[in-house]
């Protein structure tokens, strides 16, 4: 590619554009004005102005979950950049691929404390898997491939640029770099993967269970994992973000297990005597209490982070590397072991699953309740939409609800917050994810208390006339922090009852959209046909749940994981 | 790997030896990385190496209950660090530098010089009331030789933190830096 002389704004749109970003998310002001000049000219980039820089970052993260691309998002000096630390955060627990650009004030007002002056780079370093404060302007297209480059290889995560304002304005020769060499980035192997151990173990198990997390995801792993899977025939798990990384109809998969799994999942991972983790990271809210997690299981841990292996559950074999290169050679290692040496017999094994799901299935106890229960509305909208949908969730109980009868056959169907449990997550995401798949049906199952976090980016939503549909499990309450409350706090309901405002139909049609409300179970079914009839820009359905209704079964923190209360 | 080395109340003390690229903020990261993970600095060295673009960190980190893999990990992690090893105590050479002022009248001086001397240190600078000792070696001599003094009344002392080196060919790079 030939040189180009550009200024560094212009340098910064033309990554993107080289990048194959299509769309991104952001907000100009007063440093970022340069980039936002450079973006009036592009004919690849379509911007979309949030009206806050955390929206723009959920946004990017949603496109970036339900297409497996690198998300964009921007935001000027100062508040623009704080305000996109959250997202960044989310994005950086979660492992999604995302390149957050912001301006600073121009280099000689560095360290003056200068207006909508804040050191970026230094808050955004522990939430980043990397960072850059670009002080030459001949180093954008490097920093730019290598952005990109970091977001989406090994294990993906948030890399955020800053660029001050003079820097922007200064000229260079252009050339993008056609690959990157960053000397202390994921060095080779030095141990061959103990595949033949593995295989060992999962010969030799009687009670193995198979554990999926966000990496299958990730590395975009699902027809690898199905094929291994199939081939141990044993029952599967999966964590929140697991969930579409194998097809939660199939009869071997248990759905999610941990704090709000079903009793089943719990109680077969908790019996089990070999754990295969495929792309997980044993998060508390899946094991429970440490030292009383799988007593008797051994471990076969699979993760393209080194740093991930033996942090919490040692590992009996650890194999490191990316699940899609690495799970096929696993795959016909087990294989040849099963050839030779027969299969081993799961069958006292699945007797004893089956039981438990039998006796402890998820249950929604609608009979002879007036009040709207959550877990029906979910249910019902999940029929409803033929368990086609893309859905997206908030963070509270209804996105356990979601969890717990959202059932997902298909990858990247359920995209949601969950390392940082980000309140307010749904709506944005559910922009970014419309745009990522336009033909899709999007669907977010929100709570109350997460929808007035974000809701003033239903105005984009218009504006981009996306169909998505937010059904608001409404119960008044913060209604996780009140189920806490109740179980632990003796009832004191400190600070979590929401006044009855704003009045959401009201609200939606103050921003010219679609409003529709349920409040019994007889309007329920109407209002989602409705709502998933609408096509012509966003509906906010508004769906008054009972109130004391709360998320069973529980695992108490710090509990045991067969410690379950309710569910029974 | 050798994970036991000094076996002390409040945990074992481990030196890791890192190379990592000469740029801006690479101090901040590796220092947020080992507070926000719950590890403890004991000392931390850090100056440039052979080659202009690598500098060389020698940390010495204390640990309680987390095994060193899970930080050499966390470290390697690091974009900007290239290498990071744990340095074996029987294959390690580890020097710390410390300054010492004392006050002291100048009748004491001549007992000074010969402390000084059994512990290789050197006296650099005397006036009439005080003079200030150097002295270099394991952090182990440097706590003995401070011992010492202290009946002499210590009232400034500053030590550099350990650097440290490991024995014999191997080096601290990866292959295509060997």
């Amino acid at each position: 590619m030939p040189k180009e002389k550009m200024t560094g704004a212009r340098a910064v749109v033309r990554a993107l554009e080289l990048e194959g970003v299509d769309w991104l998310f952001g907000m100009p002001g007063g440093t970022i004005l340069p980039i936002y000049d450079a973006l009036y000219e592009s004919k690849k980039l379509k911007h979309v102005l949030i009206r806050h820089e955390q929206v723009g970052g959920h946004a990017a993260e949603g496109y970036a979950h339900a297409t497996g691309k690198v998300g964009v998002c921007m935001g000027t000096s100062g508040p623009g950049s704080t305000n996109l630390v959250t997202a960044i955060a989310d994005a950086y627990m979660d492992s999604v691929p995302l390149v957050a650009i912001t301006a600073n004030v121009a280099r000689p007002l560095i360290g003056t404390d200068a207006f909508q002056e804040a050191d970026a780079t230094g808050i955004t370093m522990p939430v980043t898997k990397h960072n850059y404060l670009v002080t030459e302007v001949e180093d954008i297209p490097r920093v730019m491939k290598e952005a990109f480059y970091l977001a989406r290889t090994g294990r993906p995560g948030p890399v955020h640029v800053d660029i001050p304002k003079d820097v922007l304005n200064m000229p260079l020769e252009f050339e993008y770099p056609d690959s990157v060499h960053i000397p202390g980035y994921m060095p080779a192997m030095k141990e061959e993967p103990r595949l033949a151990d593995a295989a060992t173990l999962v010969r030799s198990a009687t009670r193995p269970v198979i554990y999926l997390g966000g990496g299958v995801r990730a590395s975009d792993a699902f027809s690898e994992v199905f094929e291994f899977c199939e081939l141990l025939g044993a029952p599967v798990v999966t964590t929140v973000h697991g969930k579409g990384a194998f097809p939660e109809t199939h009869p071997s998969c248990l759905g999610m297990f941990g704090m709000h799994g079903s009793r089943y999942a719990n109680y077969t991972i908790q019996d089990s005597d070999l754990i295969v983790a495929l792309g997980a990271r044993f998060d508390d809210r899946v094991t429970g209490k440490l030292s009383t997690f799988a007593p008797e299981a051994k471990v076969i841990h699979l993760d393209v982070d080194p740093a991930e292996i033996s942090k919490l559950v040692t590992a009996t074999v650890p194999l490191v590397g990316d699940l899609k290169k690495l799970l096929p050679r696993l795959t016909a290692e087990v294989r040849k072991t099963f050839e030779e040496r027969g299969r081993p017999d799961l069958t006292a094994w699945w007797k004893r699953v089956s039981d438990w799901r039998e006796k402890h299935p998820l249950r929604i106890k609608q009979d002879g309740e007036k009040h709207i229960l959550p877990q029906t509305a979910v249910y019902r909208i999940w029929q409803k939409c033929d368990g086609k949908a893309i859905v997206t969730t908030g963070v509270g109980e209804h996105q356990m609800w979601a969890a717990q009868f959202w059932k997902v056959s298909a990858p990247r169907q359920f995209i949601t917050s969950g390392g940082l449990g980000t309140m307010g997550f749904c709506l944005p995401s559910a922009i970014g994810i419309q745009l990522g798949r336009p033909g899709e049906l999007v669907v977010g199952i929100d709570g109350d208390g997460s929808f007035q976090m974000t809701l003033q980016d239903l105005a984009t939503a218009v504006d981009l006339k996306l169909p998505i549909k937010i059904f608001i499990l409404n119960n008044l309450f913060l209604g996780m922090v009140r189920q806490w409350q109740e179980l632990f706090y003796d009832n004191r309901f400190s600070e979590t009852p929401l006044t009855d405002i704003p009045d959401l139909v009201k609200l939606a049609e103050a921003y010219s959209c679609l409003g529709l409300r349920a409040r019994t179970l007889e309007e329920l079914d109407g209002v989602i046909d409705r709502a998933l009839a609408h096509k012509d820009g966003p509906c906010i359905v508004d769906i008054r749940v009972k109130q004391q209704e709360k998320v069973y079964p529980m695992v108490p923190a710090g509990a045991p994981l067969n410690d379950m209360i309710g569910g029974e | 790997m050798v994970e036991k080395t000094e076996q002390l109340p409040n945990g074992n003390v481990h030196t890791l030896s890192l190379l990592v690229e000469n740029k801006p903020a690479v101090l901040q990261r590796i220092a947020g990385l080992f507070a926000r993970r719950g590890y403890n600095i004991e000392s931390l060295a850090v100056g440039p190496t052979e080659r202009p673009e690598y500098s060389r960190m020698t940390v010495v980190v204390r640990l309680t209950q987390k095994p060193v893999e899970l930080v050499v990990r966390q470290l390697e992690k690091l974009i900007p660090v290239i290498e990071v090893r744990e340095l074996a105590p029987a294959d390690k050479l580890e020097r710390e530098l410390v300054l010492i002022k004392i006050k002291t009248p100048e009748k004491n001086h001549s007992e000074l010089r010969a402390i000084a001397e059994t512990y290789e240190a050197q006296i650099v600078d005397v006036s009439p009331d005080a003079l200030m000792i150097e002295a270099t070696g394991t952090a182990a001599k440097l706590d003995a030789l401070e011992e010492r003094l202290a009946v002499f009344g210590i009232t400034e002392l500053c030590r550099s933190g350990a650097i440290a080196l490991e024995r014999g060919f191997k080096t601290l790079a990866p292959p295509h830096l060997k």
